[in-house]
């Protein structure tokens, strides 16, 4: 029985270790890439940089809030070299906490101006790789149904027709909506902003977790209206939804989607191979084939003709270095949870 | 005593001797030409490994020893191994000694990589070498084997539970802006949004604290009547299509998160087919009602109904015919023994499925994601504070606090509705009643519940079944193999077969790793079962206390404490399988607990002094005598145990790497992208795979043979899980 046992203790002890010993061995070059937009546009990217380059991407999809709380655990001894995607605002708070390195690609003058402001104003931490505006999407047959007027304005999604209609993300666990919040402040000024929301709020019917569920939602009819990125709304539309995609005639925000090298990492010279190759024009046009129209960064990419273009699109001067930081984000998101959130 | 003695002796020195003592690093490579860690000592490499060395001379030192002597030998040896063992791991990190201090008093060394092979048999050998040493002293009537099965899940609960867990909790005590830690403690703890009650006196929302207490209890309740009803068709009645009834039960528990929430809006939401229906017929303006408490409650009671009935049916089966053959015979009417005989006899089982349905619910992440509307919850409210745009770690600390504090809450009332009664029904004495039949409205009644319930889950899984093979479900139903193709696709190249779907990878991960941590997750549960119930030991309440702390701390914390505790040496696992198996290990273990005290509870204790008097030692009335009887907790707790490491997804979003990907993630990924044909295909595959996966563990398990007939056709009582 004793032999029994042990032999039973040393199986269990062999099958741990197995893996504990496959564990740490390094390639001959590798990478390993953190990457916050969809699957798709991740694989392609990888798949065209290995045929490119011949180096091994390991690659980890998540979003990019659970990228950045990742990252900040992993600080100590990280495991990951490029953070690739996601919005800009997390990528920020990552160069406010020390996490990413610093560096200036070469191709840093080909970029669209906000995409090099994004780099300034994290002192090389991150950089611009693609930009999306904020609009609204609305279901086409609920909207002609309830003989609903379309909406083009911000000032019209607060009109009394349009109770129970509306869904937009919860900016406390949206970077989606806290873009909104910090747009609607910058557009109308801070008090007059949450007046609005307040007024807003009598339409809402459900403020969602996930910053694009509002266009999943109005694309399967279970709402009138979303607020959210442009670019989520035209995914929807390619789909094969009864949905539009509008610009707020008011003028909108935008967010930067950006790329970041985590400091420390084990492979950081394969690492600014990936960012440099990242921002050629080459690898941004990559998006639009994997069902992606985000913006591209490069002045020399293409930008997708499904893609809203951020041309016709009025955008407001958005100040990212300060919305985009810790004390400022706390103070919104204080205001709107005690004046909005709590009160439903 | 001499000859465990010996043996883990020998494996101590293994494990010091001739196994590398480190993980394999690129950062250390030492130019010791075998890195043991008696190499490294002797060498100097890693002067800080020498006093293991001298320790472990102590146990070879004992052999020449006799009686108690040696057995304080050991003890010494194992405790001074271990200490020594952590001191060193903890001293010295990555880059060189961890306190400043120690660098001024021995001059700057190197660093270490993380703990290897080499210590993890070390570790075992000097641990066991201290319970031997202990038995030998007499704890636990000098039985090895009981003090050896303390020390393991005592200590692995200690490193894989308690350690990763403290990271976290601390963070709910780390200063916020000009607070101080206590302060910003207290602040954390105290917030009007957990326990604000603002809703009962009509203005505003009630604390999140108790909308997930009221949706827990609510689902606790709904699941364990439904469970019991269930149990009931299934053994207590006639029934004819037990089988496939008992199959539509599990179904739920092997079905991906997302895709029970993804269904029920697809009927009943506002654009749903049976809210269409309903409005078409009636003239009823379609709303977003299933939106909320509605949606969570439906949802959850769709997946946790079956651990209710896997617990109840193991419970109902076991009551003994006898008993209530006896109240007959003293001319109780069938009401009366079901009421006086039957349902107190229930107890333990319906104590159990409770507490599991409270907790799975409280934990429970992805239904309240997808159908929550506006109602929060902590599970949810915990991830946002991590991933969210806050990024808050502290008060996703706070949080997780208060879901504990919940869960022990209802594990105490669970303990004091329990009392100290006994429920044993299955002794040694012979047992060939006939189980009483339900009274007759009971019997309707369990009917009613359950028939509507199982027909309701079988459309759902019809629908959920079909979504994978059209098109874009609820717009475009015309019929495509499109999903499977790219999730599943196969093709013929010049190297033979190619898995060119996107799926195959995280899939063939995904089941591996069950596979590997199913029996380790149920051995471990049924073994700390065993420890509950059959023996008596000091701190032993606290000891059944911690064993249910990692599953009722939700997914994201610890997956998150699992990264601050794993990711840096002495314990090394980030980005590798074993930490997706530790982390299935100890997250479904308190589910083969319970599984486990529960049919422990009902077998006579006089079986085993049987089998003791008949001198077999503890091991071996394990083996021999309980193992048999418990086989439909050993069935639940593989099941289980297999299906969770398959579906679970929050507290893997965080352990998952490139090459360790997991099929729930990229689910999850696909439902994010509004992909819903790719993540129904995918969950449609796992579906069949796991319910082969159960019907191979029932296969080898086998099942329990009561000597008891059944009313219909006397045939030996059969009993699948």
């Amino acid at each position: 029985m004793r032999s029994n046992r042990f032999n039973r203790t040393l199986m269990a002890a062999a099958a741990v270790s197995a893996f504990w010993a496959g564990s740490g061995q390094a390639a001959a070059e590798s990478l390993t890439l953190y990457c916050s937009v969809q699957e798709e546009w991740c694989q392609a990217m990888v798949n065209a940089f290995t045929a490119e380059t011949g180096i091994d991407v390991a690659m980890t999809r998540k979003s990019s809030g659970e990228t950045f709380a990742q990252i900040q655990a992993e600080s100590g001894n990280p495991k990951g070299d490029v953070w690739w995607g996601g919005t800009g605002d997390p990528h920020l708070q990552a160069a406010e906490e020390g996490l990413t390195e610093e560096y200036q690609s070469p191709r840093l003058a080909e970029l669209q101006p906000w995409a090099r402001q994004q780099a300034e104003s994290s002192k090389s931490r991150t950089v611009g790789i693609y930009a999306g505006a904020l609009g609204f999407v609305y279901n086409t047959e609920i909207v002609a149904e309830k003989k609903l007027p379309e909406p083009a304005c911000w000032a019209d999604l607060v009109k009394p027709e349009y109770k129970g209609e509306i869904q937009i993300a919860n900016p406390n666990s949206s970077g989606t909506s806290y873009t909104a919040l910090a747009t609607l402040v910058q557009l109308l000024g801070e008090q007059p902003a949450f007046d609005y929301l307040a007024q807003l709020n009598a339409n809402v019917n459900q403020y969602t977790k996930s910053g694009a569920a509002p266009a999943t939602a109005a694309a399967r009819g279970e709402t009138a209206i979303g607020i959210v990125f442009m670019h989520d709304g035209v995914t929807q539309v390619v789909g094969g939804f009864p949905v539009k995609v509008v610009a707020p005639c008011e003028g909108t925000g935008y967010e930067i989607g950006s790329m970041s090298l985590i400091k420390g990492g084990p492979n950081p010279d394969a690492a600014k191979k990936w960012y440099d190759w990242a921002l050629s024009p080459a690898a941004q046009e990559i998006g639009a084939t994997a069902n992606s129209f985000q913006v591209p960064s490069n002045t020399g990419a293409k930008t997708p003709p499904e893609a809203p273009s951020l041309d016709t699109v009025k955008l407001i001067d958005y100040d990212f270095a300060k919305y985009g930081s810790s004390d400022e984000r706390k103070r919104l998101l204080g205001r709107w949870d005690s004046e909005i959130g709590s009160k439903n | 005593m001499n000859r465990s003695h010996v043996l883990w002796l020998v494996a101590a020195w293994l494990g010091f001797a001739v196994l590398p003592w480190h993980v394999p690093s690129s950062r250390f490579a030492h130019e010791v030409p075998w890195p043991s860690g008696l190499m490294l000592s002797l060498t100097g490499a890693e002067p800080w490994l020498v006093p293991i060395a001298l320790v472990l001379v102590l146990p070879a030192m004992a052999l020449a020893a006799e009686g108690i002597g040696r057995a304080n030998l050991l003890v010494a040896s194992g405790c001074a191994g271990l200490v020594a063992l952590l001191a060193q791991g903890f001293l010295v990190g990555l880059d060189g000694w961890a306190f400043a201090a120690l660098d001024e008093a021995f001059g700057a060394v190197e660093g270490q990589a993380g703990l290897g092979l080499g210590a993890l048999v070390t570790a075992f050998a000097l641990l066991f070498l201290l319970t031997t040493g202990l038995a030998g002293r007499g704890a636990m009537k000098g039985d090895r084997f009981t003090t050896g099965a303390i020390g393991l899940v005592v200590s692995s609960i200690l490193v894989f539970v308690f350690f990763p867990v403290a990271h976290i909790l601390a963070g709910a005590a780390t200063p916020d802006g000009d607070m101080s830690g206590m302060a910003a403690f207290v602040a954390r703890l105290t917030a009007a949004d957990i326990w604000s009650l603002a809703c009962l006196a009509g203005e505003g929302r009630c604390g999140v604290a108790w909308t997930s207490v009221f949706v827990a209890t609510l689902t606790g309740i709904v699941t364990t009547l439904l469970g019991l009803a269930f149990a009931l068709v299934a053994t207590r009645t006639n029934f004819p299509f037990k089988r496939a009834l008992r199959l539509l039960t599990v179904l739920p528990i092997i079905t991906p998160p997302f895709v029970i929430g993804l269904a029920v809006i697809l009927l009943f939401g506002r654009n749903g087919t049976v809210t269409l229906a309903l409005s078409d017929w009636f003239g009823l303006t379609s709303t977003r009602w299933i939106y909320g408490l509605p949606g969570i409650l439906l949802t959850q009671a769709l997946a946790f109904t079956p651990i209710a009935f896997l617990v109840m049916v193991g419970i109902v089966q076991g009551i003994s015919p006898s008993m209530e053959e006896a109240a007959q015979t003293l001319r109780a009417d069938r009401w009366r023994t079901f009421r006086r005989v039957t349902w107190p006899l229930l107890r333990p089982g319906l104590a159990n499925a409770f507490l599991i349905g409270f907790i799975e619910s409280l934990a429970d992440f992805g239904n309240p994601l997808v159908l929550g509307g506006n109602y929060e919850v902590l599970s949810t409210k915990i991830f946002y504070a991590v991933v969210g745009a806050q990024h808050d770690p502290g008060r996703a600390a706070a949080l997780a606090i208060v879901l504990l504090s919940l869960c022990i809450g209802a594990f105490m009332a669970q303990r004091l509705w329990l009392g100290r009664r006994s429920y044993t029904t299955m002794s040694g004495k012979g047992d060939a009643g006939l189980p009483a039949a339900l009274p007759g409205w009971l019997k309707a009644s369990i009917y009613a519940v359950a028939l509507p319930w199982a027909a309701f889950t079988f459309l759902l899984y019809v629908l959920i079944l079909f979504g994978g093979f059209v098109v874009n479900w609820g717009r475009d139903n015309s019929f495509t193999l499109r999903h499977y193709e790219t999730g599943f696709g196969l093709a013929w190249g010049e190297h033979g077969l190619q898995w060119t779907g996107r799926a195959w990878n995280s899939l063939f991960t995904t089941l591996e790793i069950a596979a590997v941590s199913a029996p380790l997750t149920a051995g471990m549960g049924l073994l700390t079962a065993y420890l509950l119930v059959r023996q008596r030991f000091a701190g032993q309440g606290a000891f059944e206390f911690m064993t249910l702390l990692s599953f009722a701390i939700p997914g994201t914390v610890i997956g998150v404490s699992y990264i601050l505790a794993y990711n840096e040496p002495p314990v090394e696992l980030t980005g590798t399988a074993v930490i997706l198996v530790l982390c299935f290990i100890f997250r479904n273990m308190p589910v083969s607990i319970r599984a486990g005290v529960a049919a422990m509870s009902q077998i006579d204790r006089s079986l085993d002094e049987c089998a003791l008097t008949l001198r077999s030692g503890s091991a071996r009335t394990v083996r021999r005598v309980i193992i048999p009887l418990l086989r439909p907790a050993i069935v639940a707790a593989l099941v289980y145990s297999f299906v969770r490491a398959i579906t679970s997804v929050s507290a893997v979003i965080f352990l998952v790497s490139a090459r360790h990907d997991l099929a729930t993630s990229y689910i999850v990924g696909r439902v994010e992208a509004g992909d819903f044909g790719l993540a129904i295909a995918y969950s449609s595959v796992l579906i069949v795979l796991m319910g082969l996966g159960i019907l191979f563990i029932q296969w080898i398990v086998g099942e329990r043979r009561l000597s008891r007939r059944s009313s219909a056709d006397l045939k030996p009582f059969k009993v699948t899980a």
